[in-house]
């Protein structure tokens, strides 16, 4: 039970979001790739080992898309931040196992 | 305390309310009370708590629950339990017991409420915080009421504090990220038969703590010798307690074997209680201390370098002597004892800790795996963080060196009764992870979880390792590892972790306006997502087939209509709403004049058709958007992440209303003359409000919005009405029509009415690889602009030859309803060598059509479209069916019945 | 009706043993450090990976090669599923597969001289709405086209079959009937991977645990070796079976994959008299269950929600699967949760495995399986071998290919299937 800040209600479970996976994986104009670089904004997405820039939306909340850095080893979770602003730089590990939020 | 009765193994036995169930048991001599699981060896209990590895019962009482240790049983009046060996089994009993949650946060949770956890939540308070103090015994005190003393003024002060709660018998079971805790609290078992009836048995508390303080204290450790596992031998801590706090008397000569000076003041409160300790072996080759002095003066014989290595027993398998070894010179001796109290050293309770996945690190000093974690969220205190409070000064000394046949019985995991033999075997086959050894010894997988063998296990590999490796014989525990331990720290039983999640909570159910009249019209219901949906409505007598084939017959001869309520409704508005569904859906929106409705498709970024229904523009930026009823929530999810996360340029604001619009569909040739009765302020006639217009009007001074809209084929209209006026409006409709017969319809009817008409059901009709095209829907997909998932009809797969499209199906026999699912091959296809048939295609919808007088289906066909006319055949179970490819509109082509 | 298992009498309180093991042999692999060159090494000591090496050189004579394991061998998501075996998957790439699979298990013990308590007890798979019967049933249809074993069971059958099953209509989701195929089952998830470490050990590959890849030395795009914490290691091929960490390697060796990386949890109960003696799965209410040779429950669920390499999840999980296996098994309500475990399982956009070539010549990609790879074990080392030796996909794994996500042709196991495990 992740505990995620939303940027606009504070900090809430998990269980009130859902995922999106990585964060700024723009639409592109479809027509002007190819097969294969269609396929890869269709299918691909980063899967690091390490901190995250993903999507969550708060579904059962202000209902609203936001960005997070999250660590996908340690479940640290680093800043919130809205869909098309500046990301904050990627957090540094605060070497504390799981708990930070 | 108050004497009370309770039985074990159908025998009577007398005990003090509260007091643990081995203590009473012991009192009256009831020592060996289970044989072990494999070996049938005789077994007594071992430890105090949670760690105990021998002595599980089933409750005969209550609940009837298997696999408890009799260590943490209260006894109380009523009490039943029996014996198990290892094995538990599910009563198939009514459950009873009542099961709750809770959720809690504060500043700070302790865990554990002996002194050190005592003295944190003391800290706390003193900061001003709010302090949550958990802890898994009946009383606080921890350490302190296993030596029966009490609590410190001070500490009672503690517990007394207004920002404090202290919860008892609330053992904490898992550690998650970001400080949530999952604690399981006893509530009424200890109660016995005085506990109220609507108590909540068990009550799980999810916690989010800003801070953590863990003070789960430790288990005292076995040593490994040969035969270490007979009814007698104890570790130190539990028999001084039995003995010293419990009033146990049947142990008459004790021997001592200890690691540290922890056995040293066992063995004083065992000699003070009247035992007689016959000599304490220290494994040490020099103590020192004041429990140490104290045993000296007591005239307690010590023995430094020397260890058990053997035990003997009576007929009945129960320790009558012990073999000692002098570490030095290897010679042994005998001595009788009926009680072999054994202090092997400490290991604290890292569990909850590691849960995270903070690693322990192992301690030369405290010959023990410590967790010392002190940051702002989570802090380590007692003896998890090192503070053994006193003298103990431990050697890392796990047992004596063991020949092959000693080896045998040499315990080290007493439920699983493996062996170091075990052990030696697996290091023999070349396995060195502490991993691969637990999975092929099995050690540390029973109800204890290793608590005891865990760190047996490691010493012993540290030896076996070193030999194995040529090293010298004692690696140390820190190259080994510990085991990995995972939630929850105790057994829980699966009732409690499901709550009241039970029966109909265990899901929310979703009703419309309309339930309650359709339960009383008598209704039969079908699951449709979370929703209750009319599947048809019978009349008494009448089967699922009569019943349908009625409704069928009333909607396209008379009148009939259903409850459409459960579509999901979406009001999109804003500046940009229909730029914003040209995108969206595949087809064109922003031509839409006012007041009319239009069907819409829509695909996934992949092509594939995702959800489709109904848009109609209300007014100007306006839209009512339906969706189908399982697809609502994840369209108008789908809606939002476009405009939140790509387009938030655009001026859209999406509202579900699907709660707020009840529809009711009015279906059939006389449905004009039917609703033109209630309906006055609009002329409903084809010319003034011609099919896939929308117009607001009045029924009894309710306002409604009235749509042309036809899922059948036939004449029809949708009412849509506030969620509260729809029952009135149905009423009103049902007793008009009486006249006309109106009739109420289900899902199966509309099913067929839809099918026949070849309409199609996303999700039924499709199966997630289906582009428009495949649906024969090429017509609804726009040439002139761009919407989501166009790029990818031009991939290689989507465009290609040989794709299942969607056609009509007539078996030979037009009695014969084809089995939904069914597939098609060709006529004369056979298995292969491989006992495969080829296929081309399967049906997806099938019904029998009172309309065409004969079944039905539509099917999903290669180059269906390009077949018409031929013929498959249909194989299933014992049978082939022949069948003719043909359109999928098999009523009305024309489209004349709708207006 | 095939089943051909002792009746039971639930909740019957005996005192029987449970059951006890036989012993093990004296030796299952011989740990070895790398050499300097191989002709093939398989990155990942997981079953697949063992399985793989153990084909290469049973099928086809390669025996000069390793299998490198970053932790302790077959310590991933081998050591971390639920065992369940069965073919009756819905497309027919995937039924042929899993089938070869199936038949693969039929012998293995027996193949690789190893006992690891393959049991086909079937497995029935519930269905508990109108819809879902209709999936399931176009299911079974598929199945006896493709020569699988599948039989349709009415609500009453079910309870004949397993009779602690609820198939009452008043819980929240009542069974509306199920699929069973007889010829599933399970099997001990860590001795199948012992056996295929013994037998390849016995037949001359290099087993190295320990040792993670950390980059690929490709040259003119093709593969020439592994560099690892113990060193470069060299060799003509190089198979990539490292399933949780697969977009990882594929990331080292330069390109990307879509695969996901998801904790899937999993939970076992102490050892119970025996009630349950076939697995049991339910898509709709997300249980999969079955009782292990022992005793104990074990029982899976979905995966979390998010990307994930920490090997554990939410305990809510775990609390809504209890809470739904409640509805099917009343029985279970006394029975304990002793241990929860998460694994780390890849993910694919069509809930299908990715096998075969990849952009690199001479490397070669095996991932994607989701949470139901164990039962593909034997047959995923068998195409992945024939691939690693030939150079080019097995018939049964070619429309596996990478490249199937750039034609559009996805074998979708979502839609019908609902959880694929």
């Amino acid at each position: 039970m992740l505990h995620i800040p939303c940027p606009h209600c504070g900090l809430r479970n998990e269980t009130e979001f859902h995922y999106g996976a990585e964060a700024g994986v723009a639409y592109p104009e479809p027509n002007v790739l190819t097969d294969s670089e269609w396929a890869k904004y269709l299918h691909i997405r980063a899967n690091p080992k390490g901190w995250l820039a993903e999507r969550w939306v708060h579904f059962a909340g202000c209902g609203r898309w936001f960005n997070l850095w999250r660590n996908t080893i340690t479940h640290e979770i680093g800043p919130a931040y809205l869909p098309f602003t500046t990301q904050p730089k990627k957090p540094d590990n605060i070497g504390q196992e799981g708990l930070k939020a | 305390m108050s004497e009370i009765s309770f039985s074990f193994d159908d025998k009577i036995y007398k005990g003090h309310q509260g007091e643990p169930m081995v203590a009473a048991l012991l009192r009256s001599g009831m020592l060996s009370i289970t044989t072990s699981t494999y070996h049938g060896r005789p077994r007594a209990v071992v430890g105090l708590g949670v760690e105990e590895p021998n002595a599980l019962v089933q409750l005969v009482s209550g609940t009837k629950e298997s696999m408890l240790p009799a260590t943490v049983i209260e006894v109380a009046d009523g009490l039943a339990a029996r014996s198990l060996t290892g094995v538990g089994a599910l009563p198939e009993l009514p459950e009873e017991a009542r099961y709750d949650k809770t959720n809690r946060y504060v500043d700070t949770l302790v865990i554990g409420a002996g002194l050190a956890g005592l003295k944190a939540a003391d800290e706390h308070l003193r900061a001003g915080r709010e302090v949550l103090l958990i802890d898994d015994q009946p009383k606080p005190g921890g350490h302190l009421r296993h030596l029966g003393l009490e609590l410190p003024a001070s500490l009672r002060d503690v517990l007394a504090h207004k920002s404090l709660t202290y919860l008892c018998r609330c053992t904490a079971v898992g550690l998650y990220d970001q400080n949530y805790i999952v604690a399981i609290e006893r509530r009424s078992d200890h109660l016995g038969n005085s506990a109220p009836a609507n108590r909540a048995r068990i009550r799980v508390w999810h916690i989010r703590a800003d801070q953590v303080v863990l003070a789960p204290g430790a288990f005292q450790r076995p040593l490994i010798f040969s035969n270490n596992d007979r009814p007698g031998i104890m570790l130190s801590h539990a028999a001084a307690t039995y003995v010293a706090v419990h009033g146990v008397q049947i142990f008459k000569r004790a021997v001592v074997a200890t690691v540290d000076n922890q056995g040293y003041r066992d063995a004083l409160r065992l000699h003070h209680a009247g035992v007689q300790v016959q000599a304490i072996y220290d494994a040490r080759p020099v103590a020192e201390g004041s429990s140490v002095d104290a045993a000296r003066a007591t005239g307690i014989p010590i023995r430094f370098r020397a260890t058990v290595l053997d035990t003997v027993s009576d007929a009945e398998g129960v320790c009558e002597s012990v073999i000692i070894q002098d570490l030095d010179t290897n010679e042994t001796f005998q001595i009788t004892a009926d009680l072999l109290a054994i202090s092997g050293g400490w290991t604290p309770i890292v569990d909850l800790a590691t849960h995270i996945g903070i690693k322990p690190k192992w301690s030369e000093a405290h010959a023990a795996f410590l967790v010392n974690h002190s940051t702002d969220r989570l802090r380590t205190h007692g003896m998890l963080a090192g503070d053994f409070g006193g003298d103990d000064n431990p050697s890392i000394f796990f047992g004596p060196e063991l020949d092959e046949e000693q080896s045998r019985h040499a315990y080290i995991d007493l439920q699983r009764d493996t062996t170091l033999h075990d052990l030696r075997r697996a290091v023999g086959a070349g396995l060195n992870s502490i991993e691969h050894i637990k999975r092929y010894t099995t050690i540390g997988t029973a109800h204890d979880q290793g608590k005891t063998s865990g760190m047996l296990t490691i010493g012993a590999l540290c030896q076996l390792n070193g030999v194995a490796q040529g090293g010298k014989p004692g690696l140390s525990p820190a190259d080994v590892g510990t085991l990995s331990f995972r939630p929850p720290y105790i057994p829980v039983p699966f009732a409690a972790l499901a709550g009241r999640e039970r029966g109909p909570l265990s899901d929310p159910i979703r009703i419309t306006s309309l339930h309650q009249w359709h339960v009383e019209a008598g209704a039969i219901f079908e699951d449709v997502g979370q929703w209750k949906r009319p599947w048809y409505f019978p009349k008494p007598g009448e089967c699922m087939e009569d019943a349908v084939r009625r409704e069928c017959v009333a909607a396209r001869q008379g009148v009939a209509m259903m409850d459409a309520s459960t579509l999901g409704k979406i009001e999109i508005q804003g500046t940009d709403a229909a730029v914003f569904l040209d995108r969206i859906y595949t087809n064109m929106f922003s031509t839409l004049p006012e007041g009319q409705c239009r069907y819409g498709l829509m695909c996934k970024t992949d092509g594939i058709v995702f959800d489709d229904g109904v848009t109609t523009l209300l007014g100007k930026n306006h839209f009512l958007m339906t969706t189908t009823t399982g697809g609502a929530a994840r369209v108008l999810a789908w809606l939002e992440e476009w405009l939140q996360t790509e387009w938030p340029d655009l001026k859209v604001y999406c509202t579900s209303v699907t709660e707020h619009i009840s529809t009711i569909a009015l279906v059939g040739p006389k449905s004009r003359q039917l609703l033109q009765e209630l309906v006055k302020d609009i002329d409903l006639s084809n010319a003034t409000f011609p099919f896939m217009h929308s117009r607001e009007a009045m029924i009894d001074d309710i306002p409604v919005r009235i749509a042309r809209i036809s899922f059948s084929g036939e004449l029809a209209f949708e009412i849509n009405v506030t969620w509260g006026y729809a029952r009135h409006i149905w009423e009103r409709l049902w007793a008009m029509g009486r006249p006309y017969d109106l009739t109420a319809y289900g899902t199966e009817t509309m099913h067929v009415l839809r099918a026949e008409k070849g309409y199609i059901i996303v999700g039924q009709d499709t199966d997630g690889t289906q582009t428009p095209y495949d649906l024969n829907m090429s017509w609804i997909v726009s040439k002139k602009k761009e919407f989501i998932g166009k790029r990818s009809f031009q991939l290689p797969y989507l465009k290609a030859a040989g794709r299942l499209q969607l056609v009509g199906l007539l078996s030979d026999n037009g009695d014969e309803v084809i089995p939904e699912g069914a597939y098609t091959t060709e006529l004369n296809a056979h298995p292969d060598e491989h006992g495969k048939t080829r296929h081309t295609g399967f049906v997806t919808s099938s019904y029998y059509s009172p309309a065409l007088g004969r079944a039905f289906a539509l099917a999903l066909v290669a180059d269906g479209l390009n077949r018409m006319g031929e013929v498959v055949a249909v194989p299933f179970g014992k049978k082939v069916l022949r069948a003719t490819i043909c359109d999928a509109v098999f009523i009305d082509k024309e489209n004349i019945r709708r207006d | 009706m095939t089943n051909t298992h002792d009746t039971l009498s639930p909740g019957t309180i005996g005192r029987r043993r449970a059951a006890t093991f036989p012993e093990q042999p004296p030796r299952l692999w011989k740990s070895v450090k790398p050499k300097k060159a191989y002709d093939a090494v398989i990155v990942g000591g997981g079953g697949h990976g063992l399985a793989t090496a153990y084909y290469l050189a049973k099928n086809h004579g390669l025996t000069n090669i390793a299998v490198l394991e970053k932790g302790w061998l077959a310590g991933g998501n081998t050591a971390r599923n639920t065992t369940i075996i069965r073919s009756n998957y819905l497309w027919d790439e995937s039924a042929a597969i899993y089938e070869h699979s199936l038949k693969l298990w039929e012998t293995l013990e027996e193949d690789l001289g190893y006992e690891m308590f393959f049991s086909q007890r079937g497995v029935l798979t519930l269905a508990h709405s109108v819809s879902d019967v209709r999936s399931k049933r176009r299911n079974l249809y598929a199945n006896a086209l493709n020569g699988i074993d599948s039989e349709w069971l009415t609500p009453a059958e079910v309870k004949k079959l397993v009779p602690i099953i609820n198939i009452s209509e008043d819980v929240r989701y009542p069974v509306h009937g199920a699929t069973y195929q007889p010829r599933g089952g399970i099997a001990k998830h860590d001795w199948v991977a012992w056996g295929f470490a013994k037998a390849a050990s016995d037949l001359g590959v290099d087993i190295i645990q320990g040792c993670e890849v950390t980059g690929f030395d490709i040259k003119n795009n093709k593969v020439q070796g592994v560099q690892t914490n113990l060193g470069s290691i060299a060799a003509g091929k190089v198979g990539m079976v490292g399933a949780g960490h697969s977009s990882l390697l594929a990331n080292l060796a330069g390109f990307s994959i879509p695969i996901q990386s998801r904790p899937l949890q999993a939970l076992v109960s102490p050892l119970l008299e025996q009630v349950l003696n076939t697995v049991v799965m339910s898509g709709a209410v997300h249980v999969y269950v079955s009782q292990a040779h022992k005793g104990e429950l074990v029982m899976g669920a979905g995966t979390d929600a998010f990307n994930s390499y920490a090997q554990r999840g939410g305990f809510h999980v775990i609390e809504h699967q209890l809470a739904a296996a409640l509805e099917l098994f009343p029985i279970f309500s006394r029975a304990h949760v002793l241990r929860t475990w998460g694994g780390v399982v890849d993910v694919s956009p069509d809930a299908s495995p990715i096998m075969g070539l990849t952009p690199v010549e001479n490397l070669f990609l095996n991932c994607g399986w989701g949470t139901g790879g164990f039962k593909a074990t034997p047959a995923s080392g068998w195409v992945m071998a024939y691939t690693v030796a030939h150079g080019r996909p097995h018939e049964l794994n070619q429309a596996f290919a990478l490249d199937r996500f750039v034609t559009g042709h996805l074998i979708d196991e979502h839609g019908a299937a609902g959880v694929a495990h």
